[in-house]
């Protein structure tokens, strides 16, 4: 079993923060994105941010010890978008397993030198898997209600290859996360059970719904509940909620998961809602007042950070962690 | 809720989730979106009309199934891609996506294309080890890892299991390979232990149902947290068309197999009667047979069936029990029912209770009204029964309305203002007071200017009246052109409001290529009262812009299909034509010398002598009810209506008969005639008249070598023959009174009898047109002195000669009627006027010509070409653009 299925027992295990965020503050201009490597490619690749992994590794790999230093206990790869299908975009579907092997690479590279400084602290790597840009159960099209942009087999292909990548670059869990559409995060899932089947392996696996504004649900409609139960069938390490709301709008719907599942329980807020101008203004110091308030309720295993978090966020995220016992998750009858 | 395996309990989700515990009541699965088990649901699907495939999804959600089940396997389809479709347009649905999906399919690849496009956690419905163990574990494999739940249908290598202990082996057998082999979750499994019928006199059939109890009761001992579900219908299958039983029977087979621990199924709820209200006598009998007590339990059921079989279950005590309901249920059940009984008295109790009298029609009635709309925009009650709830509701607004005015509380709130007309000329309004009808029942608040309606008025109304949408209608051909006129108006008026097109001549072809393109917004054709509904709903509403996008690429894209079709029919010159024309053998051919020459009337006819010769199928399309008559009487899907709007007529018919409520009159003559030119027809009046001449149009369509291009003028001997032939013309009419009497029924707010008396008058006159007809063969002309045929013969057009019609298809020509009335002298003698669109009034009138060659046929003349029209105008003596406007329809593009 892996290492850390044992953490997860002792303590509630902390997730890294936002990755865009911190990448915004280097200020990357076209060339930098480009480097070398790319700097002919016939497609504008500012803000390709899968893209820095190969052009500025060292960028990534700081980015990810900030993390680590500021107590995190697992990283997720700078991977979001690495799949044929949001590459497209870019005209990179061929560099896709490149791509997620080498962010894993990269970040297995600090966690091991984490891990080697501060051996009773583990660190792990999570290969990000996000929800690619095209949704499988609702249509673009409003006129043309039953059309679809992208099938679940096309999911199913495209998602095997970043799996694959991920794994063979070395990453400790897979996280399918910023799940808009569920039934994209099943696709996502059923290439996972084929790559472990097909290489006979294990490998725990993190969930991460999104509960896209105040109805409760998902962007294709589904209650914290329906989305639980059509995630379930998978033996998950955790299931949770990332993104699209704070810390605070989130908690409903985090103690609702938190009842019916027996699986450990993740979550990953903004920080709060953006303003007028997009930005993210939570404080570290509210925010960490909010996390507080899930470690009071017992609702969390696995608590981090997404869009407008920090290292600060994560640091104060950490110090209030460490009081706290994770969530029990033998429901009481 | 379960998630990993601590509480087993079957959970599945649409948008929302759904747990089966141990606590649950039994599950209901919704069994109507099923090709296989629903004719309509299959011809919806067929013709791709998923929108009221949606529908049907739907009414099961709002009817209370908690689990859709999904059925494409048909021969005839492509199940792979109607599988996919309607899913991906369930899940734009929320309020049928709600609940989760039941994929159907005998075919594994259509399972598969189900599971790809359903997010939720769905049921898959059926797998078993029919194909050995290595399939049935290849497939459960693949169910578990798109993360669906599995019936497992009892059934191996060797076929189905139809006795206790093949049920309980097959599922154990089942049971262990999933759980153990690829580590199932025991609680996402479901049994499907085989429903068999009983009661088939059939000796292994006895223990059919006891046996699948037992091995339900097996099942849930012993293989822990399995499901049982089935398919109740099937039980009763050996009583088809005895539906007392059949309800009795499932009832009390669902009571028995839920206590054995059967927790879901598929059920049709209107097929199911209470199980504490089954008589006691035949619920014995039922449950001798399905726990096979008696050894002679088969034979008394069969017996007590004989004696239930259609006893109307309305007998007074179900008439009382229905009363005892809370009030707003007692006003719901009479608008549904269409039963004016008790309303009134229900009505004043709820505005007593009501704060204001204007709340009843906004509350109680509107909810009752709603129930009404559902289930027709469903499909699960009929036209005539919507026409009767309005009734009813007509008859409570009117009772209301002093109390309303005495208040002045204000105006009830409608869902939109229509205007309704029957265009100028035209005089045809069944199906305009049809749609009128449903489009009011679903609060709509209808202006409706009657028939004959000229242009300023529609256009003025519309404006003063500020209306949300115009619906014009037409029967005759001319008022085509009326309602291109109209849309041209309207533009010039910068109406916005959409446009609506109905009526028997109009047609999505001449809609979309003639009218849409005058009028730069929404054109909608809509010939069918139930379609009205959906159409205005949708042009109504607030976010309306995307369906009149939608409308008016349709009909772009069908305008310009039309037109590439027409393009490639090959038309022939009009002279070519007339050398192709219908020869017959004037030397040898017989022709009889009528009887009697020159003009008859037939003043006040005595009606009942028409009974016998009603075409009784039409009167029922005017209903939008489809089928042949008598066979729709015992149609599965509308025979119950059918029968009981032919009741109906019934009624209303013994009323004009024995009232006299209605007038028939005739005037018909027999006339020396020849043919003239090529295809004109002479008519020889008295030495000092002047002959009238009958102006026939001749076929122009391109058609094979030996096929004749016809007229009506190949069938008498030219006059160049030297041999004298003869032609009959006559005007009939049944209409004296309609309208008075629609009037009166309009005044009492019954608008069922108000549609009903038209239709049948229009029946009438057909049916005094036939029996005219036969008439006229055998005695006025005698040609067919020793004729013998029966009704339908007559509806076949077996007779020797035919009866066309000016403004039908052999002769489209409306011009002709004006001939036919002055040879007749037809409004003086019996008073049937032509309107200026020469509609003949009263509507209910059919005029026409007496050919007696045998070998005369009906035919359609198709298009022409404008060399024909030309020589037409001459031939007429009218100015081209006259000809152009009244045979318009008919020339090519």
């Amino acid at each position: 079993m892996s290492e850390i299925y044992k953490e997860i027992q002792k303590r509630i295990l902390v997730l890294d923060g936002a990755m865009g965020t911190m990448l915004q503050q280097y200020q990357f201009t076209e060339a930098d994105f480009r480097g070398e490597r790319f700097k002919d490619y016939p497609t504008p690749l500012q803000g390709n941010n899968d893209l820095l992994s190969l052009t500025q590794p060292k960028a990534i790999e700081d980015i990810h010890a900030k993390y680590f230093a500021a107590g995190a206990d697992i990283i997720e790869t700078n991977t979001f978008s690495g799949t044929t299908i949001a590459m497209a975009d870019y005209q990179m579907e061929n560099l896709v397993y490149e791509l997620n092997y080498q962010s894993a690479k990269i970040a297995k590279k600090v966690a091991n030198e984490f891990t080697q400084k501060e051996p009773h602290k583990p660190r792990f790597v999570a290969g990000a898997i996000g929800p690619t840009n095209r949704t499988a159960s609702l249509s673009p099209d409003v006129n043309r209600p039953e059309y679809r942009a992208i099938t679940f087999n096309e999911l199913r292909v495209a998602y095997k290859q970043q799996v694959e990548a991920l794994i063979d670059g070395g990453v400790d869990l897979l996280l399918v996360e910023t799940i808009f559409d569920t039934l994209n995060a099943k696709a996502a899932l059923f290439a996972i059970e084929e790559v472990k089947e097909e290489r006979n392996i294990k490998i725990p696996i993190m969930v991460s719904g999104t509960i896209t504004d105040a109805s409760g649900r998902t962007l294709s409609g589904q209650t914290v509940e329906a989305f639980l139960t059509s995630v379930s069938h998978i033996p998950l390490f955790s299931v949770g909620f990332n993104c699209a709301l704070g810390a605070q709008q989130l908690q409903p719907y985090l103690t609702r998961l938190s009842r019916e599942t027996d699986f450990y329980t993740s979550a990953h807020p903004n920080a709060g809602l953006p303003n007028a101008f997009g930005e993210y203004e939570e404080t570290p110091k509210q925010m960490q007042t909010f996390i507080e308030s899930y470690l009071k309720d017992d609702l969390i295993n696995i608590i981090g950070g997404c869009c407008g978090t920090s290292p600060e966020h994560i640091k104060a995220i950490a110090e209030v962690a460490v009081k706290y016992k994770p969530r029990n998750t033998i429901i009481p009858a | 809720m379960d998630t990993n395996n601590s509480k087993k309990y079957l959970t599945l989700s649409g948008l929302e989730p759904l747990v089966i515990s141990a606590e649950s009541n039994f599950v209901n699965i919704g069994e109507r979106t099923n090709v296989t088990g629903s004719r309509k649901f299959l011809r919806l699907i067929k013709e791709e009309k998923y929108e009221e495939a949606l529908a049907v999804a739907r009414d099961q959600v709002e009817g209370g199934a908690q689990i859709l089940d999904v059925n494409m396997d048909e021969g005839m389809l492509d199940g792979v891609y109607a599988m996919t479709t309607f899913l991906n347009l369930i899940a734009s649905e929320p309020d049928i996506s709600r609940i989760p999906l039941m994929i159907d399919s005998s075919k594994w690849e259509i399972i598969e294309a189900g599971l790809q496009v359903a997010q939720g956690k769905c049921v898959v419905n059926s797998i078993s080890l029919k194909e050995g163990e290595a399939e049935f574990l290849r497939q459960a494999k693949l169910v578990k890892r798109y993360g669906a739940a599995l019936i497992v249908m009892a059934l191996d290598e060797s076929g189905q299991a139809d006795n206790y202990q093949s049920r309980i082996e097959i599922c154990e057998r089942s049971y262990h390979l999933l759980v153990n082999k690829i580590q199932f979750k025991p609680q996402d499994i479901i049994f499907d232990p085989n429903i068999f019928p009983v009661a088939t006199g059939m000796e292994e059939h006895r223990k059919n149902a006891l046996d699948f109890f037992q091995a339900t009761k097996w099942i849930r001992e012993n293989l822990p947290h399995a499901n049982v579900s089935g398919g109740v219908s099937n039980v009763s299958f050996s009583f088809r068309g005895n539906n007392t039983v059949r309800e009795a029977m499932h009832s009390a087979f669902l009571y028995h197999a839920i206590q054995h621990g059967m927790n879901m199924g598929i059920v049709n709820p209107t097929m199911l009667e209470i199980y504490d209200q089954i008589p006691k006598e035949l619920l014995d009998a039922v449950e001798d047979v399905l726990l096979d007590r008696k050894e002679d339990a088969t034979e008394r059921l069969l017996d007590i069936a004989e004696s239930v079989k259609g006893n109307k279950k309305e007998s007074e005590t179900k008439v009382l029990e229905w009363r005892s309901f809370p009030l707003q249920e007692r006003i719901t059940h009479s608008l549904v029912k269409g039963i004016d009984a008790f309303i009134l008295e229900d009505i004043e109790l709820a505005r007593q209770e009501a704060n204001k009298p204007i709340e009843v029609i906004e509350g109680n009635l509107m909810i009752g009204m709603n129930v009404v709309g559902d289930l027709f925009g469903s499909g699960k009650m009929f036209l005539p029964q919507v026409v009767k709830s309005a009734r009813v509701m007509k008859k409570a607004v009117a009772y209301l309305q002093p109390f309303i005015e005495a208040e002045k509380d204000g105006k009830q709130e409608f869902a939109g203002k229509i205007l309704m007309a029957t265009v100028k000329g035209d005089v045809h309004d069944i199906g305009k007071n049809i749609v009128s009808v449903v489009l009011g029942c679903n609060n709509y608040e209808i202006i409706d200017l009657g028939v004959m309606v000229p242009p300023e008025k529609i256009i003025e109304t519309a404006k003063r009246e500020n209306v949300d949408v115009i619906g014009l209608s037409g029967l005759i051909t001319p008022s085509l052109d009326e309602m291109v006129y109209l849309s041209k108006e309207m533009e010039k008026n910068n109406f916005s409001v959409p446009l609506l097109i109905g009526g028997a001549t109009t047609s999505k072809a001449h809609t979309s290529v003639k009218i849409a393109p005058n009028y730069s917004n929404a054109v909608v054709h809509v010939n069918d009262a139930s379609r009205a509904v959906t159409v205005v709903g949708n042009l109504l509403k607030k976010d309306n812009q995307v369906y009149k996008n939608q409308i008016r690429e349709e009909y772009d894209l069908f305008r310009e299909k039309f037109l590439n079709r027409s393009k490639t029919k090959e038309y022939i010159s009009i002279e070519q034509a007339r050398k192709r024309k219908f020869k017959i053998n004037w030397e040898t051919t017989n022709i009889v010398k009528p009887t009697q020459l020159g003009v008859q009337e037939l003043q006040d006819f005595e009606l009942t002598k028409l009974e016998d010769f009603i075409d009784w199928s039409p009167f029922f399309r005017s209903w939008d009810l489809h089928g042949k008559y008598p066979e729709i009487l015992t149609d599965t899907v509308v025979g119950e209506q059918a029968t009981e709007l032919f009741a109906d007529a019934k009624v209303l018919l013994a009323k004009i008969f024995d009232e006299k409520l209605l007038k028939a009159k005739a005037v018909f003559g027999l006339f020396p005639a020849n043919t003239i030119g090529d295809d004109d027809i002479e008519v020889a009046l008295s030495e000092k008249e002047k002959p009238l001449t009958f102006l026939s149009l001749r076929q122009q369509l391109k058609k094979r070598e030996g096929v004749p291009s016809f007229a009506l003028a190949d069938f008498i001997a030219p006059k160049e023959t030297n041999i004298q032939d003869y032609i009959g013309a006559f005007c009939v009419s049944t209409g004296f009174g309609t309208k008075e009497l629609a009037e009166a029924f309009e005044a009492d707010h019954d608008d069922y009898n108000s549609i009903m008396i038209k239709a049948l008058a229009d029946r009438l006159a057909e049916a005094f047109a036939e029996y005219l007809h036969k008439e006229v063969r055998i005695n006025y002309w005698g040609y067919a002195s020793n004729e013998n045929l029966s009704n339908n013969d007559l509806i076949k057009e077996s007779y020797k000669g035919i009866r066309p019609a000016p403004g039908y298809p052999a002769c489209p020509d409306h011009l002709e009627k004006r001939t036919l009335w002055k040879l007749l002298n037809v409004e003086k003698r019996i008073g049937v006027q032509l309107t200026e669109s020469l509609a003949m009034w009263p509507a209910a009138s059919v005029s026409g010509y007496y050919f007696g060659n045998g070998q005369a046929t009906y035919f359609g003349l198709g298009k022409i070409t404008n060399d024909q029209v030309t020589d037409y105008a001459r031939r007429r003596n009218i100015p081209i653009e006259e000809a152009y406007k009244w045979l318009n329809p008919n020339i090519t593009e």
